[in-house]
């Protein structure tokens, strides 16, 4: 009797608590990636479920995942949470559907600023940013007396010093794991050499060129001035490695820093870890590090009812001033009512330097993947930047032949 | 057994092999001779909470109409077969035409996706398939031999490699050879090189993963061996023991004549096996270093946002008949060896 009561002053309890989010019907089912802020996010959204089903897979293999479970009927998933290349191939495969309508009936709180619009239609709703920035040990470049590097040639120079002084071996890291993470920071330097990717309108590639090579012996540099196993490091390799304090200088995702910055590990290192904004390099002004937005899309293949109950169940979390206030330090919110803190320094300080957005273009996965695999060679020293350049046009090419695009 | 019995006793699994296994490898020699229809695109106002700019997409619309009129694809006939990142035809031609030394004709052709991961395949069935059997021999010889009071906890202990998860199995060594790991960093103090890496040398790479695979397949050779010594007959041992054959001689002249269609079994199973080498890549993390046959279909459907399945399908199919090609000597052997038996 006494569990039934309990039961039922819950029951009340959250319906009343939330009485905004009066969900009747529907099933959500959410796939996103898996880092801190995404959790919250999710969860936030969950307290809003009101009488729906809901569900959700958070996994580092999302997109593994994506567009076979989006182009069943019906979709397995409601709705995925998407970044700016994620978002690509789901529209590439026409897997998601425009919000305009859903963000007119519920999304009130949601600014406009948050909506991706894509040929006028809404199709993603943002709600973080992301961007790969410099972390720094305060005490070590104090030591040394190393000013914070704002280039990547100071980045270099820094570490060497470092490495002569004997206090590091391998005072760099960068997620430089063959395949998608290496091509993410080729995809940054490119960039910041202030490189196109493909020759303008078409999807001919563009990266053999001398901005392709600068791109290619300014990775090699940092890689020398990493650990001899960076091949197989990703971003939570890397911050295994800060977190023991064998680097003094990294590259890494601003949306670790949460975990970088929280009481686990030496308090030393935590305490001397610091912030700053992306590195330049090759004397351009744009940072070498792109723009990424953290969004939800809904799938196109599911009924109307389920995409109302996703919709209002994530469109409460995607404007809600208590979340972004509780978790200020997981994420650079772009909900209405974040104050950014300490931890956002690098999206903050990268957008203020005004660098680029990811690319959102159809090609754009082709060239990422041939890039993952076709540079490593040239890092190893088996192959020049030239060669490897060619056989990243000549792989890129096949593949995108083969998907019609060229 | 009668034919009509077999038959009846084979039908089942003969469906389900058809249904699971013949079917789609029909379905994927058919995938393989398509390809994707030409993208449609068009330029539209991309708006982001970054700026907003012009940039392309691709015309669902238009997309989705020629689709519906063919959902398979263009046809390309063996235009993937022969494209850059397969057995590259043009590629070759122009490479052949282009080098004047053989060795650097060599070396443009090992650079190309297909023929890098063809290489490391052969490479490793050619080291582990002989040093698999040889071992899984040694071991089982060395068994048979012990007090049969201890031969049980033995014989778990050497299958052990095989219980493992092969996965489980290359992550621990994978952890053990990195830089910081006990064998990695026993190694960087022994050759006293702060900067040796185990995983970022392709030699090294290619040396761990053969030694791993030769380690994770000996106990299947073992077990089948160790099960054919216990049928060798002892009278014709006795008698050789009796003549004055050393161990050596009664091995070559009378054991290894008696399970010989045994070990054609194993190497034909562990030929197959290796020739599909795949989780030791993962889970060494060895993409960079060393790619088989296996892992670009992998790449190709899983590590790309846009899914490549014509590729991905074509490279399957040059699996098989890839396998069909190193299995035929013994098969055929096999065949001729049954003819005469008959």
């Amino acid at each position: 009797m006494r569990k039934i009561l309990v039961t039922l002053l819950f029951l009340f309890f959250g319906t009343s608590a939330f009485a905004d989010c009066n969900i009747k019907s529907g099933s959500i089912n959410i796939l996103a990636n898996d880092f801190p802020a995404l959790r919250t996010f999710v969860e936030t959204s969950k307290q809003c479920k009101g009488n729906a089903d809901f569900k959700v897979t958070h996994s580092s293999e999302h997109n593994k995942i994506a567009v076979p479970a989006l182009t069943a009927n019906p979709s397995e998933f409601s709705a995925r949470i998407a970044a700016n290349s994620s978002i690509v191939p789901l529209m590439n495969q026409d897997l998601i559907r425009p919000l305009d309508d859903l963000v007119k009936k519920y999304g009130k709180g949601i600014q406009d600023s948050q909506l991706i619009t894509i040929d006028g239609k809404v199709m993603a709703v943002a709600f973080m940013a992301n961007t790969q920035h410099l972390y720094y040990r305060e005490d070590i470049l104090k030591d040394m007396g190393i000013a914070v590097p704002k280039t990547y040639e100071e980045v270099v120079a820094a570490s060497e010093k470092i490495r002569a002084s004997g206090k590091m071996q391998h005072p760099y890291a960068a997620a430089y794991k063959a395949g998608w993470n290496l091509a993410e920071e080729f995809v940054n330097m490119f960039i910041g050499h202030g490189g196109e990717f493909f020759k303008s309108g078409s999807a001919e590639p563009n990266i053999n060129n001398a901005k392709g090579v600068a791109t290619l012996n300014m990775l090699k540099k940092l890689s020398e001035l990493s650990n001899p196993d960076y091949l197989t490091h990703d971003s939570e390799a890397i911050k295994v490695e800060w977190e023991s304090g064998n680097v003094a200088l990294m590259t890494l995702w601003a949306s670790r820093s949460g975990t970088l910055l929280d009481d686990e590990g030496d308090p030393n290192i935590t305490k001397a870890t610091k912030l700053a904004g992306p590195a330049t390099v090759g004397g351009g002004n744009i940072p070498a590090a792109t723009l990424w937005w953290d969004g939800f899309t809904l799938a196109k293949n599911r009924s109307d009812a389920d995409a109302d109950a996703t919709f209002r169940a994530l469109a409460h979390a995607a404007s809600n001033k208590k979340m972004v206030a509780d978790a200020a330090d997981q994420a650079v919110w772009l909900v209405e009512g974040f104050v950014p803190g300490p931890k956002s320094i690098g999206v903050i300080e990268a957008v203020k330097m005004k660098a680029k957005p990811y690319p959102m273009l159809p090609q754009m996965g082709l060239m990422h993947g041939a890039l993952g695999s076709e540079i490593v060679e040239f890092l190893q020293g088996k192959e020049s930047a030239e060669q490897a350049l060619k056989d990243v046009e000549a792989a890129y090419i096949s593949k995108a032949k083969e998907q019609g695009f060229l | 057994m009668p034919n009509k019995t077999f038959f009846w006793f084979f039908l089942p699994t003969g469906l389900a092999m058809i249904l699971f296994i013949g079917l789609p490898i029909i379905s994927t020699g058919i995938q393989s001779f398509y390809a994707q229809h030409d993208q449609i695109v068009k330029e539209v106002k991309k708006c982001d909470p970054f700026g907003c700019t012009v940039s392309i997409v691709v015309d669902n619309e238009e997309t989705s109409k020629i689709r519906e009129a063919k959902p398979l694809g263009k046809f390309n006939g063996f235009g993937t077969y022969t494209d850059r990142n397969h057995l590259a035809v043009d590629e070759i031609k122009k490479f052949w035409n282009e080098t004047e030394s053989v060795s650097a004709f060599i070396d443009q052709v090992t650079n190309l996706p297909f023929y890098k991961a063809l290489i490391f395949t052969l490479t490793y069935c050619l080291f582990v398939t002989p040093n698999v059997l040889l071992l899984g021999f040694i071991i089982a010889l060395s068994l048979n031999a012990v007090a049969r009071r201890i031969r049980g906890p033995l014989i778990f202990g050497t299958i052990l490699p095989m219980i493992v998860t092969p996965l489980v199995g290359s992550l621990v060594l994978f952890w053990m050879i990195d830089s910081q790991g006990i064998i990695g960093a026993n190694i960087q103090n022994l050759m006293n090189d702060p900067y040796l890496s185990l995983k970022s040398s392709k030699t090294l790479t290619w040396i761990t993963i053969i030694i791993y695979g030769i380690w994770h397949h000996s106990p299947f050779a073992f077990v089948v061996f160790y099960a054919a010594l216990q049928t060798v007959p002892q009278e014709p041992v006795e008698a050789a023991i009796i003549d004055g054959a050393s161990r050596f001689q009664r091995i070559k002249h009378i054991v290894l004549p008696h399970i010989y269609p045994v070990v054609t079994f194993v190497a034909l199973i562990s030929l197959m096996d290796n020739f599909r080498v795949f989780e030791p890549i993962i889970g060494f993390s060895a993409e960079g270093s060393a790619q088989s046959l296996s892992w670009l279909i992998y790449d190709n459907l899983v590590n790309e946002e846009v899914i490549l399945f014509g590729s991905a399908a074509a490279t399957s199919i040059m699996t098989i008949v890839g396998i069909a090609i190193l299995l035929a000597p013994v098969l055929i052997r096999t065949w001729k060896e049954f003819r005469i038996a008959r």
